[in-house]
């Protein structure tokens, strides 16, 4: 919140009658609905911290969690060139869990206790990424449909009320749309390419397509932390409104593509000025949340097996800055390391 | 023609080793890290290989006798105290080689010249783990130690004078030997005093005689390209 700021107006006449607390939370409720930016030092309502805590941290493990089903093609990328762009994709990736995590700590949760929680299974990621990537054609499934949903998504989070949060999201949304490109053109190569390749490209959005829009969470009656969020302008649409603009984003990429969408019920429907699509398989959701989805084992597993591994490797760090104090530089080499 | 080949060869292969780390990094630092110095001898590899012919065709369809690369490279990432050593050997190589290359005026002058600046880092990101981990825990001491041990005899083919390549390979050999021992010195840890190469191995690698693992490796990242020829992607 800047100087001169509705917060403090509304600081200013709260008046003290009804103690310090309330005329706190008068500021904050009046940032939030002059579209003010709620930053680290300033009040928040714990309930408003401990739900954006929950959001950040889910974000951020989606990403670090993203980078395996992606990762597991780049030892066979078919050409140079593609396997460049993978690899800086999935670098992308690892450097958004570096943003979202580091805003997280701006509200004083350090990024080993997310960790934590997310390897122990008390927090959770995007469900998305328990889906195998079978097929090169995955790889550009991904990005063009995983990516397009969760740039949907996520474009409004960069208006977000917290600001660390709604800055982080401005750089990842801009790297997001290159990826989604990137995604599209793989795609398009497969779908101009051999009778195989194309095959492969169709068969891979068949298997992407309907996990892509429960990324979108469920239905607004069934969402259980939509209104709340809503209300402290974390959030911005709702999630059926959001899944809908991707749907009609996607039918016009689709026929550019030479694709089919895997739902005989999407047609244009002249009175909406939107499309109609079919009803999504709940029940498939709810597993995949509930664990048993394709690759949560598996996933949480490598997660879980790296950073055990890896702990030998934190500690000499962590010794070695101790022993050097004066003019070691962080624990970790950090060099340029550009993401 | 050789000269590309070799060089080539180096940086695609250890930028497919470093790709392997993806997904498994010890902290999420050395995610963005390894990716960028992959992709950042990708970057090279692409350059070199195209001077000799389709970079495509060179890296997928060549069998493995035909990859001119030095066994160091091929090494599997093992522990990443094995993937530290493996780079600081490279690198400080890498950087004695690039800079004496950009300085003359042949035809790797200018691949040479942009390198050079992204090898610096390869080095210090390499430099700066050896630290840590040679001077950290008793652990990490001792997993650094073994790694430069048992990659040693790897280290000898990097002097190997390539056809081609218009350096002062005796100042490389001299150069590198004095910073890699004031690199491990600082780190505590021993210098290996073992030979840097068997008297089969020397230059091995360079006419196209590799290790075991490196014919898995190729398997690996040939195969998708193979099994559809003449697709493009």
């Amino acid at each position: 919140m800047a100087a001169g700021t509705a917060s403090q107006t509304a600081q200013a006449t709260a008046g003290s009658a009804e103690g310090p607390e309330a005329a706190l939370q008068a500021a904050f409720d009046a940032a939030v609905a002059a579209d003010e930016r709620i930053e680290p030092r300033d009040w928040m309502p714990d309930a408003y911290r401990a739900s954006l805590v929950r959001q950040m941290a889910q974000h951020a493990h989606s990403e670090i969690i993203g980078m395996q089903p992606e990762a597991n093609w780049i030892t066979r990328a078919p050409s140079l060139r593609r396997k460049a762009i993978l690899m800086a994709k999935v670098q992308d990736e690892a450097g958004h869990g570096l943003y979202l995590y580091s805003a997280a700590e701006t509200l004083g949760t350090g990024r080993e206790e997310l960790l934590d929680k997310l390897h122990a299974g008390r927090q959770r990621y995007s469900s998305i990424f328990n889906y195998p990537t079978l097929t090169w054609a995955d790889v550009g499934a991904i990005g063009w449909l995983v990516d397009g949903a969760a740039i949907t998504n996520q474009v409004p989070l960069c208006r977000c009320s917290y600001g660390p949060y709604a800055r982080a999201m401005v750089r990842i949304c801009k790297e997001e749309s290159f990826h989604q490109r990137q995604g599209y053109e793989l795609l398009l190569a497969l779908s101009n390419g051999t009778p195989a390749q194309h095959e492969m490209a169709q068969d891979a959005v068949n298997r992407w397509w309907w996990p892509s829009l429960m990324m979108f969470g469920p239905p607004d009656d069934a969402s259980a932390h939509s209104a709340q969020s809503m209300a402290w302008k974390i959030k911005r649409h709702s999630n059926d409104e959001l899944r809908q603009r991707f749907v009609d984003i996607c039918v016009p990429q689709a026929e550019a593509l030479g694709l089919s969408l895997p739902d005989p019920d999407i047609r244009w429907n002249e009175e909406r000025g939107r499309h109609d699509f079919g009803a999504i398989d709940w029940t498939e959701f709810q597993e995949v949340l509930k664990g048993n989805g394709p690759c949560n084992e598996q996933r949480l597993d490598q997660r879980r097996r790296a950073h055990e591994e890896g702990a030998w490797v934190r500690e000499a760090a962590a010794v070695y800055a101790r022993k050097h104090t004066s003019g070691a530089g962080p624990a970790v080499p950090n060099g340029k390391a550009t993401a | 023609m050789t000269a590309a080949l070799a060089l080539g060869d180096d940086a695609l292969v250890l930028s497919h080793r470093l790709g392997e780390w993806a997904g498994h990094a010890p902290v999420l630092e050395e995610e963005v890290a390894l990716a960028n110095i992959a992709l950042d001898l990708l970057g090279q590899a692409r350059l070199l290989l195209s001077l000799v012919g389709d970079e495509d065709e060179l890296a997928y369809l060549r069998e493995e006798r035909a990859f001119r690369n030095i066994q160091l490279v091929e090494q599997p990432n093992g522990d990443f105290a094995h993937t530290i050593a493996r780079q600081l050997y490279f690198s400080v190589h890498q950087q004695g080689l690039y800079e004496q290359l950009a300085a003359g005026d042949g035809r790797f002058a200018g691949i040479a010249a942009k390198a050079v600046k992204e090898v610096a880092y390869h080095r210090d990101h390499a430099e700066q783990w050896t630290l840590r981990l040679g001077d950290g825990t008793d652990e990490s001491h001792q997993r650094m130690q073994r790694a430069v041990d048992a990659l040693w005899r790897f280290t000898g083919e990097l002097f190997q004078p390539v056809e081609g390549v218009d350096v002062d390979w005796q100042a490389l050999h001299s150069r590198w030997l004095e910073t890699v021992t004031d690199v491990l010195g600082r780190a505590t840890l021993t210098v290996p005093t073992g030979p840097q190469s068997g008297a089969w191995t020397a230059g091995a690698g360079r006419q196209g005689i590799h290790t075991e693992s490196f014919g898995r490796m190729l398997a690996e990242m040939q195969h998708l390209h193979r099994s559809h020829p003449g697709a493009s992607w």
